[in-house]
């Protein structure tokens, strides 16, 4: 079983009126069914409102499915006794980077999470030392958040997680605030903490560039898995995807261009490289 | 105008004040506001002064960092001044029409604006060398007996922390508000007191709807974090009286005693 599995999630956000009768409900998920490999990197993409937010929040308890359950490393997160374990093993980014960082100093704030699960002081500073490492922050562990550059504030953020030594990161959409500088920063040190700290990743963007290096891509729409597959596989469907208003990478778009013209290229051309290749063995 | 407030904001240095205890420097602040609360000769204020002046030579805090924070008291100080200076029954200095500036009134309004900038100057000292863990740890430890009758000690101290990060942003937001609005064309400069009051209206729903998100944001932060509440809870700084604490705590005996000596036989 891997490290998050779903069995058939729903969940519903209800608006009650005021005698607390059912005003509205809105299906934010139906029926997701999802298992996650331990040790891989995962990108779910969709457009607004397609749930992966939702599923996001479902994969540490923040919120309860109503009806299917979640398990993470085979925990239900249902179960109130567990919800603590389950936190400790899923942690969570989010995409605001200033409402995320409660302490006032760097360090203050990344050991926010072993204090709150009591972990000896000793041990707190070195998993503080060793996630400020671990994201490259270590320079500005005595700095003010409010001094730091969007970028390094996520990564204090994911230090903060990683301080809780889970055993997977769920990020929901950590860098749509970021400039593109920001954006290349944050992703890089997730990419890194995958490869070298063998740390699960569960990244939810809606930026392309982002996805192409994760070991699996899924796509989702008005609450349901549409696409799931490598990269390579989704990304080659390029008409299928402009179905769920998402776009392709720039080099994509123009490979899929370039074929339809009638160049006999392949199918899910991801990268410059690719395509350079691809384009000098046909000249 | 608004980034100039200093009050509550940690200033990051190395120095002895930064390294004392918190509660060290909380008592430190409180012996110093009730010193100065019933100080009513000449040496009691300068008692008080010299021990600012020592602790901000002590804190490493530039003292033009400190001068700026006063600027936000400046309207409050001339208000209680001129209500003191004239309205001060006694001897007359001098009378303008139904204006008249009395001697007693010159000596009240003064030491009220020593009093004032001591006031202000010495807690401003406190935040900016203690961070607002440091301070919410100090104060959940010196009020810890006041959970014994069931007052939320911890809770409270989280929100006093969390307050106090969130003034240098929402300080931003609203800074950031009111240029978004006066690029439309709202005026917050001209007019009377009232008028300006009522330009601050659309300014404020924005920063409270805002101010309402980021709160629901940051508590689902600390869920995810396994935040829940003061048990249980162990600290990556815990709280340690040091040699250096325990002398300060002599330094403010002997300060006090000369408070007190200064109070009763002068």
């Amino acid at each position: 079983m891997g490290i998050i599995k779903t069995v058939n999630l729903i969940f519903d956000y209800i608006r009650h009126d005021d005698e607390t009768n059912t005003d509205e409900i809105n299906h934010a998920l139906r029926d997701v069914s999802l298992e996650i490999e331990e040790g891989s990197f995962v990108a779910i993409l969709g457009h607004n409102g397609s749930g992966k937010s939702t599923f996001a929040k479902l994969m540490n308890g923040i919120l309860l499915p109503t009806e299917g359950t979640v398990f993470v490393s085979g925990m239900n997160t249902n179960d109130e006794n567990l919800l603590w374990d389950v936190r400790k093993t899923a942690g969570m980014v989010f995409q605001n980077p200033d409402n995320q960082i409660i302490g006032n100093v760097v360090e203050e704030d990344v050991g926010f999470g072993p204090e709150n699960i009591g972990v000896p002081t000793e041990e707190i500073w070195e998993r503080v030392d060793r996630s400020l490492k671990e994201v490259g922050m270590t320079a500005y562990r005595l700095q003010s958040p409010n001094k730091l550059s969007g970028g390094q504030k996520q990564r204090v953020a994911i230090a903060g997680v990683m301080a809780m030594r889970p055993r997977c990161i769920v990020l929901d959409e950590p860098t749509a605030m970021l400039d593109p500088n920001g954006r290349k920063e944050v992703i890089r040190t997730v990419r890194e903490l995958n490869k070298q700290e063998g740390i699960t990743v569960l990244l939810i963007t809606h930026y392309m560039e982002e996805v192409i290096d994760a070991d699996r891509v899924v796509v989702m729409d008005d609450g349901r898995v549409v696409m799931d597959g490598t990269p390579k596989a989704v990304f080659s469907q390029v008409e299928e995807l402009k179905k769920y208003r998402l776009d392709v990478p720039q080099v994509t778009e123009l490979a899929y261009e370039l074929k339809k013209a009638g160049m006999p290229l392949p199918d899910g051309i991801l990268t410059i490289g690719d395509l350079t290749d691809s384009l000098a063995a046909i000249l | 105008m608004l980034r100039e407030i200093t009050l509550g904001q940690y200033y990051p240095v190395d120095s002895l004040l930064h390294r004392l205890d918190p509660r060290t420097k909380l008592f430190g602040t409180l012996v110093y506001i009730v010193t100065l609360f019933f100080a009513d000769h000449v040496l009691a204020y300068a008692a008080a002064g010299v021990f600012l002046v020592l602790a901000i030579r002590l804190s490493h805090v530039p003292v033009k960092f400190m001068v700026r924070g006063l600027k936000a008291i400046v309207f409050l100080l001339l208000i209680s001044v001129s209500f003191n200076l004239f309205l001060t029954p006694g001897t007359p200095i001098f009378q303008i029409g139904f204006l008249k500036m009395t001697w007693e009134g010159l000596v009240i309004a003064v030491s009220m604006a020593v009093r004032l900038v001591l006031l202000v100057l010495g807690s401003t000292l406190l935040t900016l060398t203690t961070t607002p863990n440091q301070l919410t740890d100090g104060l959940e430890r010196s009020l810890g007996f006041l959970r014994k009758i069931k007052v939320p000690v911890h809770e409270v101290a989280m929100m006093m922390s969390i307050a106090l990060r969130f003034i240098p942003i929402l300080i931003e937001e609203t800074d950031k508000i009111m240029k978004a609005q006066m690029a439309r064309g709202a005026d917050f400069e001209s007019g009377g007191l009232i008028k300006k009051a009522k330009a601050m209206v659309p300014l404020l729903v924005p920063l409270f709807i805002s101010a309402f998100r980021r709160a629901t944001d940051l508590a689902m932060a600390m869920e995810a974090r396994c935040y829940r509440g003061g048990e249980g809870r162990t600290k990556m700084k815990p709280l340690r009286y040091e040699r250096r604490d325990r002398l300060t705590y002599l330094f403010y005996l002997a300060y006090l005693v000369f408070s007190l000596f200064v109070k009763i036989a002068l």
